[in-house]
């Protein structure tokens, strides 16, 4: 009883179709290696971006001769240009474009849900409000980045936790959702109130310049702290991703394909908090990044998670990368980058969506 | 593979949906689920497959009861046919067929080349390999379900559960769905499936369960369950069961409505 399906198509129509499909596959291996490429080219151009010029040509000398270990043949001035300010501040802009953008993704897949950003269950805002509380108390940079930390977890677990008695397992991403958006809010007017205690004259300035969000102030030790949260959150990210495809087709059918969706979903947000806190407790604020890089890395290789999440994180890193050298170097006063991720990425998202394929959305 | 109910009851928390459920599928039969909107259909599937807790009885594959059983155990079992929907993100089809084979991967692990081998297979099985590399969400909906029944069987799976297969698809893609159903079966897969039509009772099942309000729960074979009197009772309106010959001289029967 051998009976051919076909189902309402024209042949033609169909095999046009399937060649253009099958060069959009093929398309993808040549440009994830263009993915690799451009960070890096963007990494040694940003050496040459700021205040203080110095070439590309002399930066990859400088780079060569100290991986040779050859004598240093230039001045104090570029060795502290270069190691002490660059360095830390490239590495953090890319450290952290890249855990948004992969926090954002993940989270878009696991909420079955494009429109959702890494704060979604307030780990942006408890950071925030841990930060807060830290410049009240005079903690130091060090404790303000450790309370910022700590307060960005300690949202979600609320978030968590709540969820779980109000949800009684039932529709569990509905309720996750919407808790976070009670703790969001519940944070932000914490974060309000510590504001309006804060000394107008010194407390007050330092809590709203710092959630604006800036690596003006970072340190390579800075950078080596949140390296370990980074790895921690990325890493079985980037092993799980298979998962998030099947997840994003919903809890049930994700159970019936044999995902154990409570244990994945909850390593998923422990990672993706691990990386929004760590990125929000060094350089404040950066809205837009954990949105709209997904939606591009979509975009540009497809929703396939296998090459979505190597490529957000990729192109986050560069994403966040140009736009704080553009913070730094565009106008005598340095803008604070979250002011300009929203700024530029405000606009960037709608020629997206202007642009964008239908469906690809 | 023999799927055994036994004296389920059904709901969700401490409410019950349905009650003292007891039937049996084994490889090759195809048993058709009826019963009126909001009759527990659905519970009952959710329970089988594991979404929900039995409140009492228990199910068995090959007499072990799946209580203790972890998700990949299960789905390496039980392939779930859900209704075609549409989800977020255009995967291309081929994408969503592969994701059939996540229950046979590692916990780190994505699908290899052999994994899509299966995956192109399963198309090929189900007639559609002209749509492995369209975008899932632009197909039709008839081309959706075929593609959701590619991928319950690359999880190459013993039993199918099936939630009305036949949903929202025209009148001669419901008739090739079924067709395709009876063929599964036939190559010795055992199949659950609702609908609302009892005519598709007639045309491909070997069992018919046929739940009513009230708890009312009736397992047998077509002619037993799909009377005019269960239906009557069952769905509240008069229907007439009439009889017609086909080109094999084989008596197809089909259920006619009366309207009053």
């Amino acid at each position: 009883m051998e009976s051919t399906v076909k189902i309402s198509t024209e042949n033609d129509l169909d095999r046009q179709v399937h060649v253009v499909a099958k060069k959009e596959f093929n398309k993808v291996n040549i440009i994830m290696p263009i993915l690799v490429i451009i960070p890096i080219i963007t990494f040694i151009l940003s050496f040459t971006v700021g205040r203080y010029g110095i070439s590309a040509g002399e930066i990859m000398k400088i780079f060569i001769s100290k991986l040779l270990g050859l004598p240093a043949n230039w001045s104090a001035n570029v060795e502290t240009v270069i190691f002490k300010v660059r360095i830390p501040r490239i590495l953090a802009a890319m450290l952290v474009g890249a855990a948004l953008s992969m926090s954002g993704a993940a989270y878009q897949g696991l909420f079955k849900n494009p429109m959702i950003s890494p704060d979604i269950l307030g780990a942006s805002a408890g950071a925030g409000f841990g930060a807060a509380v830290g410049i009240l108390f005079s903690f130091g940079i060090a404790g303000i980045q450790l309370s910022s930390f700590l307060f960005g977890i300690g949202a979600v677990v609320l978030t968590f936790i709540i969820s779980s008695i109000v949800g009684k397992g039932n529709n569990a991403v509905l309720v996750l959702v919407l808790t976070g958006m009670v703790v969001s809010t519940l944070f932000s007017s914490f974060i309000s109130m510590t504001k309006y205690l804060a000394d107008p004259n010194s407390k007050l300035p330092a809590i709203t310049f710092w959630l604006m969000g800036g690596l003006s102030t970072i340190g390579i030790s800075d950078v080596k702290v949140i390296l370990i949260p980074i790895i921690a959150g990325s890493v079985p990210l980037i092993l799980l991703r298979w998962k998030l495809n099947v997840l994003s087709f919903g809890e049930e059918e994700a159970n019936a394909l044999g995902v154990d969706t409570r244990k994945i979903r909850a390593v998923i947000i422990i990672c993706s908090t691990l990386l929004t806190a760590a990125s929000v407790s060094i350089c404040g604020m950066i809205g837009w990044v954990g949105l709209i890089i997904p939606h591009l890395a979509r975009m540009i290789v497809g929703p396939n998670y296998k090459v979505l999440l190597p490529a957000s994180f990729l192109i986050g890193s560069t994403f966040l990368l140009v736009v704080d050298d553009v913070a730094r170097s565009a106008f005598s006063l340095e803008i604070p980058l979250g002011i300009l991720t929203s700024l530029i990425g405000a606009p960037f998202f709608l020629y997206l969506l202007l642009k964008g394929k239908k469906g690809w959305i | 593979m023999k799927l055994e109910v036994k004296n389920a009851i059904c709901g969700y928390g401490t409410k019950k949906v349905v009650e003292n459920i007891s039937l049996c599928v084994k490889s090759g039969e195809i048993l058709c689920l009826l019963g009126p909107n909001g009759v527990g259909k659905t519970t009952f599937f959710k329970s089988i497959l594991g979404f929900l807790k039995l409140l009492d009885g228990e199910i068995l594959l090959n007499d072990e009861s799946i209580k203790k059983w972890s998700k990949v155990k299960l789905a390496r079992v039980i392939g779930y046919v859900p209704q075609a929907h549409t989800p977020p993100f255009p995967f291309t089809v081929i994408d969503v067929v592969t994701m059939g084979r996540t229950a046979h991967l590692g916990m780190f692990a994505s699908p290899s080349n052999e994994d899509r081998q299966i995956a192109e297979e399963a198309l090929e099985t189900m007639c559609i390999s002209f749509l492995k590399d369209r975008i899932y969400t632009e197909i039709s909906g008839g081309e959706r379900q075929m593609v959701l029944i590619a991928r319950a069987l690359t999880q190459n799976p013993e039993i199918l559960i099936m939630d009305e297969p036949t949903a929202n698809l025209d009148f001669g893609n419901q008739i090739r769905v079924l067709e395709q159903i009876n063929r599964l079966s036939k190559n010795g897969l055992g199949v659950i499936m609702t609908s609302h039509f009892p005519d598709h009772a007639f045309l491909c099942s070997t069992k018919v369960a046929l739940m009513q309000r009230g708890n009312v729960f009736k397992v047998g074979s077509v002619d037993e369950i799909v009377t005019e009197e269960n239906l009557k009772s069952a769905y509240g309106i008069d229907v007439k069961i009439a009889s017609t010959v086909n080109d094999k001289g084989g008596v197809i029967r089909s259920c006619i409505p009366l309207i009053s």
